[in-house]
């Protein structure tokens, strides 16, 4: 080896106030919460999905999540792998199922804090009736959706979120479809939070994800990112600093804007920011509401099927 | 003179407001960190890590204030800055 790294192992004193920090001088901070033994993951050099995953790590942590009452569903895809990683309760899913599973979890269990965190083909495309109906129900569960703009996994195929005129392995003159909105459609159906950030703005997105642990209801956030060697390459971004560059350059936070105006289009800004910010009950809420009014005294509310 | 020797004191003190971290062989050479570094403090090394890639090396002359930017871009867990506590 001709060169040292520099690292600092002893300053132990160095560290800031917060106890939690005392370790990080010598371990990253991420380590915590990951599955070490799995690293190095499985996903290539550049790819967002790891960026991601820090943001979300550093979120739990800046949250002060409970571990043991917090819960991770990923479906299928380079996204999906996200749930292995993580050393908490995670559940890797079959694909596009990971709402339901979700909605199953938070039902049977009220007291968890149960996050989905899935790509845009998994969560939209195979996965999309349970994106509308858990939205409209507004079951209390934190979505977070990995936004590369293609099915990675299988080999580059254009998805939902695929551009109009981004080239894919299946559209090789160019994609002729609309993309989907994502912000736009769950607002639609009725998510109470919505976000969009790119893995370029990984403190906005921290903060989201922070945001969206204390909120009640379906909360969505959408993390676009990097895929440089499925959608990158093929798509003039060769690495994926190359996309984050283009991410830095075109993404646009602008004050009371609205998901309408949120559609992604090659060569155009980046809309980012948060969306949506409301209030509605929740489906146990609506539902505990609701058979206290028809039933009154008869009705025993539900609370969970843990005992 | 003079005044140069006020930028390396003056550097000297922002220098010393943190540090950063490199676990060299956990890096796929993506480069987040080299290019958005906010004080230009890394580049990347000339030799390879166990995983064959370049990674990022500490510039000594220049001044990482521990912002931990690097550590919030890092897609493999390998970086990550800290603030000394006499400055937090
Ligand atoms: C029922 C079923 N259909 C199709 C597949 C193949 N498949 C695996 S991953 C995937 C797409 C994943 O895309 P996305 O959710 O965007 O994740 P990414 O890989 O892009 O992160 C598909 C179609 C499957 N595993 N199961
Ligand atoms: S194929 Fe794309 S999404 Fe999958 S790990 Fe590689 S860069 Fe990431
Ligand atoms: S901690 Fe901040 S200043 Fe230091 S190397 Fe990392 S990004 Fe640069
Ligand atoms: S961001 Fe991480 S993986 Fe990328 S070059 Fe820097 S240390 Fe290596």
């Amino acid at each position: 080896m001709t060169e040292s790294v520099v690292t600092d192992h002893t300053k132990q004193e160095t560290i800031s106030a917060d106890q939690n920090r005392v370790e990080l001088c010598e371990k990253n901070p991420a380590e915590d919460f990951l599955r070490m033994d799995r690293i190095p993951h499985i996903w290539c050099p550049g790819c967002g999905i790891g960026t991601s995953v820090n943001a979300f790590v550093r979120a739990l942590i800046e949250a002060k999540v409970d571990r043991s009452k917090l819960c991770v569903v990923s479906g299928i895809g380079c996204s999906g792998r996200v749930s292995g990683y993580l050393n908490v309760d995670a559940f890797h899913t079959t694909h596009g199922r990971a709402i339901p599973f979700a909605t199953g979890l938070k039902l049977a269990n009220p007291e968890l804090t149960v996050v989905v965190y899935s790509g845009d083909g998994d969560l939209s495309a195979i996965g999309g009736n349970h994106l509308v109906h858990a939205a409209r129900r507004n079951i209390d569960i934190k979505v977070v959706c990995v936004n590369n703009f293609i099915y990675s996994m299988t080999g580059g195929q254009a998805a939902p979120t695929t551009p109009m005129g981004t080239i894919a392995s299946t559209a090789p003159y160019g994609f002729c479809e609309y993309a989907l909105n994502l912000p736009h459609f769950v607002e639609a159906c009725g998510a109470t939070y919505i976000a969009r950030w790119t893995t370029f703005h990984v403190r906005q997105l921290q903060k989201s994800m922070q945001e969206s642990f204390a909120k009640k209801g379906f909360t969505f956030i959408e993390v676009i990112a990097p895929c440089p060697t499925l959608y990158g390459r093929r798509n003039q971004y060769r690495q994926g600093v190359d996309e984050m560059k283009m991410f830095k350059e075109v993404s646009r936070r602008e004050k009371d804007i609205e998901t309408r105006d949120a559609e992604i289009k090659p060569g155009e800004k980046i809309v980012i920011g948060k969306f949506v910010d409301r209030e509605r009950e929740t489906w146990l809420e609506s539902m505990q509401h609701h058979y206290k009014e028809v039933l009154g005294d008869a009705y025993y509310p539900y609370t969970g099927a843990m005992i | 003179m003079k005044d140069s020797k006020m930028a390396t004191a003056e550097k000297k003190e922002r220098q010393s407001r943190g540090n950063v971290n490199i676990n060299k062989d956990r890096c796929k050479g993506c480069g987040f960190c080299v290019e958005f570094c906010p004080t230009h403090a890394l580049r990347f090394s000339e030799d390879f890590n166990a995983l064959g890639y370049h990674y990022p090396v500490r510039l000594e002359e220049a001044a990482c204030t521990g912002c931990d930017q690097c550590g919030a871009f890092c897609p493999d867990f390998a970086i990550f800055g800290y603030r000394y506590k006499s400055h937090t």
